[in-house]
């Protein structure tokens, strides 16, 4: 049998995120953001989700449409302040005690979700030590340098954005598209990448940025961003 | 010459990045020195969301909308750019490959402690960002402000009152009216605007300062505005 890993509609994949799932959604800066999944998973109303995405108030992400749906019981984020004097719905529901808030060094984040693809439970980091983001947790001296231990985190669903795919879930991104999303992809029970296009060769092996193995379902979109 | 604005701030910090420098530039006042780095150095920045080789921002012309910040501003690629994922961003940043980071900052204390993260504004959300990886893991960190607040109060101190970013990191400090090195003597003003005396430069700082023994005027050229 064939391996083809690109699917017509991703309402299917979608509805399979089940009531408390921990979801990993990429994006920074205003790319990468796999927004065509999470307007799929919008409609399709999960509940009590944990969502690991770097901010919970990024304007273009529409991680903050699953806040505002009350669909999220946590958020583990390196960002969660909206722009301006008006509260977000994050913001509104964190101030509520509606939603639990897990605020984490950017470079911290991005190692734990590493790590948990990587097979490390934990590792000691100097970031974050003597602040109040390492409250609570365990430190050690190692080498004359001040660390915190910090645990992987694993989800259940990556959802994740790139360019271009194949049919063996290979996947191209564009320039800044990348940031979070090999991490997530390996860190995940599940992943389901947006594309722009989904080709039906194999991808050039040298413009492979994620390999396959990381990859379960892959639609393309049209979409350039 | 009056107190500096933001961009003579922000010029005055580029003169001092030597050539061949890798640079992470902050969110705010900070990339504003991308504008005036020294033509004839070859100076490489690092964005943390996976960029090393920033170039200017992007036009009309060339714009690829996947291609961004950290600060979510569309920017283009300089000669010998890399980009990757930010597991590997903040490796970099970590790792101690960055020669500079400047950021800015709420406080800084007398023993180096930074506060940029956390300015306590009731009910918004935390945004710690990339902040404390760069401010552990940079090889210099220097940081941009305004000498005193807004109404007076000063920012070079004992101890610092907000949440700290990173503990003993700051090297460096470029404001409106003083250029100041944090050493174990405490802090030291290597350069100073003429028309403060050093009085007044104690009144306006908690902690203990002293003007360098060859401490030179502040200048920056008077038509940045």
């Amino acid at each position: 049998m064939a391996i083809d890993k690109r699917i017509e509609t991703a309402k299917e994949v979608i509805s399979k995120i089940f009531d408390g799932a921990v979801i990993m959604v990429s994006g920074f800066g205003g790319a990468g953001f796999p927004n065509f999944l999470l307007e799929i998973l919008r409609d399709a109303e999960p509940k009590e989700l944990t969502l690991v995405a770097n901010s919970a108030t990024h304007p273009y992400s529409l991680t903050h449409s699953l806040i505002e749906a009350k669909m999220v019981r946590k958020v583990i984020v390196t960002a969660a302040r909206g722009r301006g004097k008006e509260l977000s719905p994050f913001e509104e529901q964190w101030r509520d005690g509606s939603i639990e808030l897990e605020c984490v060094p950017q470079g911290n984040f991005a190692e734990r979700i590493r790590a948990g693809g990587a097979g490390i439970p934990a590792f000691y980091s100097p970031t974050g030590y003597g602040t109040d983001l390492a409250t609570g947790k365990e430190t050690r001296k190692i080498n004359g340098k001040n660390c915190v231990l910090e645990e992987a985190i694993t989800g259940d669903f990556a959802l994740i954005r790139g360019d271009r795919a194949d049919r063996f879930g290979n996947i191209n991104f564009n320039t800044t598209q990348m940031n979070f999303a090999p991490a997530m992809a390996t860190a995940c029970e599940v992943t389901i990448a947006e594309v722009r296009e989904a080709i039906d060769e194999a991808l050039p092996t040298t413009d492979v940025h994620l390999p396959s193995v990381y990859v379960n379902h892959v639609i393309a979109t049209g979409r350039e961003v | 010459m009056k107190p500096l604005n933001r961009n003579q701030i922000a010029w005055r910090a580029a003169q001092d990045i030597p050539d061949g420098n890798v640079v992470n530039l902050g969110l705010g006042m900070p990339v504003l020195v991308s504008n005036y780095i020294p033509s004839d150095r070859d100076v490489f920045l690092q964005s943390e969301n996976g960029i090393l080789g920033v170039g200017p921002e992007a036009s009309e012309l060339n714009i690829n909308p996947n291609l961004v910040d950290a600060g979510s501003r569309k920017v283009t690629l300089r000669d010998g750019a890399s980009l990757f994922d930010s597991a590997n961003s903040f490796a970099m940043i970590r790792g101690g490959h960055i020669d500079i980071t400047i950021l800015g900052a709420f406080e800084v204390s007398i023993s180096g402690d930074l506060a940029n993260w956390d300015s306590k504004i009731p009910d918004k959300g935390p945004l710690v960002g990339g902040a404390m990886d760069l401010a552990v893991g940079a090889k210099s960190t220097w940081t941009m402000m305004q000498y005193n607040t807004k109404d007076g109060s000063p920012r070079l101190l004992n101890y610092c009152n907000l949440p700290l970013t990173a503990r003993k990191c700051v090297n460096r400090i470029y404001t409106d009216i003083a250029v100041v090195d944090v050493t174990n003597q405490g802090f030291i003003a290597i350069e100073l605007l003429e028309s403060i005396t050093a009085e007044e430069l104690n009144t306006r700082t908690e902690a203990e300062i002293s003007l360098a023994s060859d401490c030179k005027p502040l200048q920056a050229p008077a038509d940045l505005i």
